[in-house]
């Protein structure tokens, strides 16, 4: 569920539009009335409110925005305006524009989303850039990140819920064989995991640990950092616990010390108006703190503000 | 000395020297032999071909009779395949590739010749109508060095536009002939840079990247593509699918086609009567001298025929 707050009754889009720009106007910028506005407002009113804002005042609220804010506080809310189609395509062709193809985002993009919400994703990514998702994360991933990658964007895959036993057990088998060898970025391992429905991927996993009693995520972790063997975690949770993965990065970014606020911006905003209550309370009982108390240790100003806003405070 | 019924007859039943049958040749024998069984019955002595004397009848050969279902029906098949919803014929095409060992090209021919929306509709098809993404099931049942390209052309959604930036196709033609230089004449296919520029790149670009592979190397990407007869469709399907097209229906006329060349004949007609027949034509034209139309009515027979002119816009001959 989402832990976006919206007024009852909301006001209109004018209303709204008004609202934002009394708070631009004048020496310095009203954030506290910015957050009150948009951060309580849905994707389809957010919308609206451009709408009348362009209408009204000539001006793009986005590039106003950008003018008036900076920072953390600024790439938040640049990133929660959007829907959040449009949101995700900006988002992945940031990670893949990158020096280093950010390769969490678009993990996390390819393997939460269903097989039509990624390709809603897909089809307005086009419309922007001209390019299609996958021959731009084809083009800029190299090697083993490049065929795992274009794999889980790439493939349409099949949403049913039909699960075929004796597949389960062969490809867990086939699994297993591939890690006892090290042999994380076997062909098949990739295939399993990118092609594979949900339930059909559930069911491999858990023939996994009824074998090996051990899950499979488990049975990947190496002592060696591996970017790869990261990769391949996080693609396999977010595609069979996405609420118990994103919970851990929030609580790997909010009680491990330095702090990335991307990373924390783009797990909020994601899941503000889709399942950040699930997420927070899974937080409360691991991390012995609210979510609110996390982030308002870890981040400040209207930054904070901003996040605590979505969080549903 | 055979009557011209019994040469008639002959013809339609021997399933030789074309497509399909003359239904209106036979229904009016049937009628004229009607009360005559002794036609019937010397025809049968004298067409060993179908039936050969056992015991007291002439009795009819198990092979050929399978030919001549197979005759018969190319009206049946022709029209069902018509009637269906294109990404169900796609969907059911491709998964013919996958459990019933149907040559590989018609999946690249399917893969790269539709457009973006259309070949995700076969894919939407194949997850109603088998329970299972075509891409799992490509990536599951191919094991061997197709697996890369085909996996990679079933998964495309390509960008349809016509923006091309120039110097990213120089670059990839490049790439390309780098890749081709480098690598051992038999595994071209399984290149990670022939397969994603073939896979990911809008037909606009790499008709860009075709041209300037010829302009920077003096070959033609097909040439060099040589060692690699799948490769080389893929390139001939993105970059000019009309000449593609017309080949797969010449090899249909030709002697002693196959069964999967004379299917190819039906697949293509049906699928692109709607499409790009026209450009077809013209393409056939330039490759073999010939009107389509006229080909078709020398080398098939009978209702087939006629649907066949009908899909390719043309009146009866």
């Amino acid at each position: 569920m989402a832990t976006l707050s919206i007024p009852n009754p909301v006001p209109s889009a004018i209303e709204d539009a008004e609202k934002l720009r009394k708070a631009f106007q004048g020496w310095g910028t009203d954030e506290k009335a910015m957050i009150a506005v948009l951060a309580h407002r849905d994707a389809a009113q957010r919308k609206q409110i451009k709408i009348a804002y362009e209408d009204q005042y000539k001006e793009k609220l986005l590039k106003r925005i950008e003018s008036e804010i900076s920072g953390h506080f600024e790439r938040a809310v640049y990133c929660w305006i959007f829907d959040p189609v449009e949101r995700q395509a900006i988002m992945a062709n940031i990670a893949i524009k990158n020096k280093v193809v950010d390769f969490p985002v678009i993990i996390e993009i390819a393997c939460i989303n269903s097989s039509n919400e990624l390709l809603a994703v897909k089809q307005v990514y086009q419309s922007l850039y001209k390019h299609s998702m996958e021959e731009d994360v084809a083009s800029h991933a190299t090697g083993d990140f490049r065929k795992l990658l274009f794999a889980l964007v790439g493939t349409y895959r099949y949403d049913g819920e039909e699960i075929n036993t004796e597949l389960a057990k062969t490809e867990a088998k086939i699994l297993n064989d591939a890690i006892t060898k090290g042999e994380y970025n076997s062909d098949e391992i990739i295939r399993i995991l990118s092609t594979r429905s949900k339930a059909q991927l559930q069911a491999t996993f858990n023939c996994y640990k009824d074998a090996h009693n051990l899950s499979i995520t488990k049975a990947l972790s190496t002592k060696t950092p591996n970017d790869f063997v990261i990769a391949l975690r996080a693609a396999i949770r977010c595609r069979t616990t996405p609420t118990k993965y994103f919970e851990k990065v929030l609580r790997n970014i909010l009680q491990k010390s330095g702090m990335d606020e991307d990373a924390l911006t783009r797990v909020i905003v994601m899941h503000a108006e889709k399942d950040l209550k699930e997420i927070k309370e899974l937080f409360q009982t691991r991390a012995n703190m609210t979510l609110e108390q996390a982030v308002a240790k870890k981040t400040s100003g209207d930054y904070e503000n901003f996040l605590l806003a979505l969080i549903g405070n | 000395m055979a009557t011209d019924e019994q040469l008639a007859l002959t013809r339609a039943l021997s399933g030789d020297g074309g497509l399909g049958v003359e239904e209106s040749t036979l229904v009016s024998i049937i009628g004229k032999w009607r009360k005559k069984p002794e036609h019937i019955s010397s025809f049968r002595k004298s067409f060993n071909r179908l039936f050969s004397i056992t015991g007291h009848i002439e009795k009819c050969e198990d092979d050929h009779m399978q030919k001549l279902v197979m005759e018969f029906s190319r009206f049946h098949q022709i029209t069902v395949l018509w009637a269906m919803h294109p990404h169900e014929r796609d969907a059911r095409w491709a998964n013919q590739v996958i459990h019933k060992n149907h040559p590989s090209s018609i999946l690249v021919e399917i893969a790269s010749t539709r457009s973006a929306e259309d070949l995700l509709g076969a894919r939407r098809a194949y997850q109603t109508l088998f329970h299972h993404s075509l891409e799992e099931d490509v990536a599951y049942q191919v094991k061997d060095s197709k697996s890369k390209l085909l996996v990679g052309l079933v998964s495309a959604y390509r960008y349809e536009g016509q923006k091309v930036d120039n110097d990213v196709a120089k670059s990839e033609a490049k790439a390309l002939h780098n890749a081709l230089k480098t690598a051992g004449a038999n595994k071209i296919i399984e290149i990670d840079e022939v397969v994603r520029i073939l896979s990911t790149r809008s037909k606009s670009h790499l008709k860009a990247v075709f041209k300037y592979y010829k302009e920077l190397h003096g070959k033609y990407l097909e040439e060099d593509l040589s060692g690699d007869a799948l490769l080389q469709q893929t390139v001939l399907c993105l970059d000019s699918p009309a000449s593609y097209f017309s080949q797969v229906i010449n090899s249909a006329f030709k002697e002693g086609a196959n069964h999967a060349e004379t299917e190819g004949l039906s697949r293509v007609m049906v699928s692109r009567s709607d499409v790009d027949m026209e450009e077809i034509k013209e393409a056939y034209a330039k490759l073999y001298g010939a009107k389509l139309a006229d080909v078709i009515s020398k080398k098939t027979r009978g209702y087939f025929r006629d649907s066949l002119l009908s899909l390719a816009g043309e009146a009866k001959a």
